[in-house]
C-alpha cells in the first residue's frame, strides 16, 4: 500500500489553485524531492500532504497513517523565538504523541530528549532559550523535534534554505538516516546539486505536476524550463475550472 | 510603630483580612494569565475585554441590584460571548485575532451603553466602575477563591497545549486538535478572572492586577515557571501593600493596588536583571564566550 496517494488533488488558496489537478503516489520508505521555481505549490503541496490545507478537490490518502505519524517542518515556521522556552522544553514537544496533554516526562523520555539534541551536534545547549540561538542552530533545533516525533512519514518544506555548508551536510546525513530507517520523506528542495545527489526520486511541480519518477530520468534541463514557464499567472477572473485532471497529468 | 502601620489593620479589622485574603487569591489566579496575555501579545485583549464585560455587568447590576452573582454571571455572558464570537470569527476567517475582538467589544460596550441609559442611573455604576474591596462580605470573598481555584484547575489542564500554542501554532495543529479548544478556555479565563477582579478593583482596573506583574515578571527572569512565580508574588505584594497604603490614606483600594503595582514597575524597568535600563546602559565589561 503506498505512503500516500494523490488522487486528482487541487490545492489553493480563495478558490485559486496553487497546486492543479496531481495524480500519483509515493511508496512507503521513499526518498522524495519535490522541485519547482517560487510559486511553484511546493509548499502548498507539503501543507496540504499534512493536513493544514484541505484540498479545494481531489483527494490525499495516508495509507491508513493517522495525522500523529506524520512530522512536519515548515518553511518559516510561525515560531515566536522571543518566548521563554528552553531547547530542552522545545525539543521535548516532540514527545507529543506519547505524552499529550498530561503524560509524565520520565527518565527515559528525557534521555531521549538528551539524545535527540546530541545527535543534531546541539550538546550543552539544553538550557539556552532558544530567542539566543542562531539561524542554524534553530533548524537543528527543529530537526530534533522532528527526530523525537518519530513518525514514518516526514515532510521537509525547504530545510536548507539559509544553512551554512557544515549545517546543510550534518542536517542531510540524519535525512539520510531516516530514509535507512524506512521512513518515508518528503522535501521540498531548491540545490539541484543535492537533489541529484542524495534523492532517489523527484516531483518537478509547477502547480501542474510537469515530471514525476526517478531523479536521473526526471531531473533534465527541458523539465525545468517548461516548470519555469508555467509557474506564472494568477487571474482575478479566471473560470471555474473544468478539466478533470487526466490531460494535465500525462 | 511600624507594626501598627502595616500589620496592625489586618489584626484589628476583618474587612482588611477579607480584602487580603481576597487580594492574595487574585494574584494566585491572576497573575499567571496575565503571563500568558503578555507573551502570546494579548495584553490589550486583556483591556478589551473588560470593556467587553462592562455591559453584562452593568445589566446584573441594574437588574438585581448590587448581588455579586448576578454581575458576574452578566459579565461572564458577554464576556463569554464576545471572547467565542471574536475567536470564532478569528480562526474560520483571515481576520486578525485583535480586529475582530475590537469589533465584537466595540459593539457589546454600544449595546450595554444603550441598555443603561435607557433604564438605570450612571451613579450606580460607579461602584460597578472602581469597585470597592473594603465592603467584600464572606459570600464575595468565596466566590473570588472558588472562581480563583477553577482557574488554577484550567490553567493545568490547558498548560501544555498553551505553552506549544504560543511557541509554535504550526507545530500544535500538525500534532493535535487541542489548540483551538486551550486557546478558547484560556480566553474563558481571562473573562473569569476580569470579573472576579470586579469587587477588589472595578471594571476598569481588574486587568491591571493581572498584566502589571506579568510587565515586571518579564524583566527578572527568562524561564517560563520562573516568570509566573515572580507574578504572583509581585501581585501579592503589590495587593497587600495597596491595601495597606488605602486604609491610611483613604486611597480607595483598587487604584491604590494598581499604584503601587505601577512603582515596582517602574522599578522593574529601570533595574530588572533582563533588559532593564540601568543594565543596559551599564553592561559591564563583555564577556569572554
Amino acid at each position: 500500500m503506498a505512503a500516500l496517494h494523490f488522487h486528482n488533488v487541487t490545492l489553493g488558496y480563495d478558490r485559486h489553485p496553487a497546486v492543479h489537478h496531481l495524480n500519483g503516489e509515493v511508496a512507503p520508505g521513499a526518498l522524495v524531492a519535490v522541485i519547482g521555481p517560487n510559486g511553484a505549490g511546493k509548499s502548498t503541496l507539503l501543507r496540504g500532504i499534512v493536513g493544514i490545507l484541505r484540498p479545494l478537490d481531489g483527494s490525499i490518502h495516508l495509507g491508513g497513517l493517522d495525522a500523529r505519524d506524520i512530522a512536519y517542518l515548515p518553511q518559516s515556521a510561525e515560531i515566536d523565538r522571543s518566548f521563554p522556552i528552553s531547547v530542552f522544553d522545545f525539543v521535548g514537544t516532540g514527545l507529543w504523541r506519547n505524552a499529550g496533554l498530561f503524560g509524565g516526562i520520565g527518565k527515559a523520555a528525557r534521555d531521549k530528549i538528551l539524545r535527540a539534541i546530541a545527535s543534531v551536534g546541539l550538546n550543552g545547549f539544553e538550557n539556552r532559550p532558544i530567542g539566543t540561538l542562531s539561524g542554524g542552530q534553530m533548524q537543528r533545533v527543529l530537526f530534533a523535534r522532528v527526530l523525537l516525533q518519530d513518525a514514518s512519514l516526514i515532510v521537509l518544506d525547504e530545510p536548507f534554505n539559509a544553512i551554512d555548508s557544515k549545517t546543510t551536510a550534518d542536517l542531510l546525513a540524519l535525512v539520510k538516516h531516516w530514509h535507512h530507517e524506512g521512513r518515508t520523506v518528503l522535501a521540498a528542495l531548491h540545490d539541484m546539486e543535492m537533489v541529484r545527489n542524495h534523492f532517489s526520486e523527484t516531483l518537478v511541480l509547477a502547480r501542474g505536476p510537469v515530471a514525476w519518477g526517478p531523479t536521473a530520468e526526471v531531473l533534465t534541463p527541458e523539465n525545468l524550463m517548461v516548470a519555469m514557464r508555467m509557474c506564472e499567472a494568477f487571474d482575478d477572473t479566471a473560470a471555474a475550472c473544468g478539466e478533470d485532471g487526466r490531460s494535465q497529468a500525462a | 510603630m511600624v507594626y501598627d502601620a502595616l500589620i496592625g489593620p489586618f489584626t484589628e479589622f476583618e474587612f482588611m483580612r477579607r480584602a487580603l485574603a481576597a487580594v492574595i487569591a487574585l494574584s494566585l489566579a491572576g497573575a499567571p494569565i496575565g503571563v500568558f496575555l503578555m507573551l502570546r501579545r494579548m495584553s490589550l485583549v486583556g483591556d478589551a475585554m473588560a470593556h467587553a464585560i462592562l455591559p453584562g455587568a452593568a445589566i446584573g447590576f441594574l437588574l438585581s441590584g448590587l448581588n455579586l452573582f448576578a454581575m458576574t454571571a452578566g459579565g461572564l455572558i458577554a464576556g463569554f460571548a464576545v471572547a467565542i464570537l471574536a475567536g470564532v470569527v478569528a480562526r474560520s476567517t483571515g481576520l486578525k485575532e485583535d480586529a475582530s475582538l475590537a469589533t465584537f467589544y466595540l459593539a457589546s460596550l454600544a449595546l450595554g451603553v444603550t441598555i443603561v441609559s435607557i433604564k438605570g442611573t450612571n451613579i450606580d455604576l460607579l461602584h460597578v466602575l472602581f469597585g470597592n474591596i473594603l465592603a467584600m462580605d464572606d459570600q464575595t470573598l468565596l466566590v473570588v477563591a472558588f472562581n480563583a481555584t477553577v482557574t488554577l484547575l484550567v490553567l493545568a489542564v490547558i498548560y501544555r497545549p498553551l505553552v506549544i500554542e504560543s511557541v509554535d501554532p504550526l507545530f500544535l495543529r500538525t500534532v493535535s486538535r487541542a489548540g483551538g479548544p486551550a486557546h478558547l478556555a484560556f480566553l474563558a479565563l481571562v473573562v473569569i478572572n476580569l470579573v472576579n477582579g470586579f469587587q477588589a478593583l472595578g471594571t476598569l482596573l481588574a486587568v491591571g492586577l493581572m498584566i502589571l506583574p506579568a510587565g515586571i515578571a518579564r524583566f527578572w527572569s527568562r524561564d517560563l515557571t520562573a516568570m509566573i512565580c515572580i507574578a504572583v508574588v509581585a501581585a501579592a505584594v503589590s495587593g497587600y501593600a495597596g491595601l495597606v497604603l488605602s486604609f491610611q490614606t483613604r486611597v480607595p483600594s483598587g487604584p491604590a493596588i494598581i499604584l503601587v503595582a505601577t512603582v515596582l514597575y517602574i522599578v522593574s524597568v529601570l533595574f530588572g536583571r533582563v533588559g532593564g535600563i540601568v543594565r543596559q546602559l551599564f553592561p559591564g565589561r563583555h564577556l569572554e564566550a
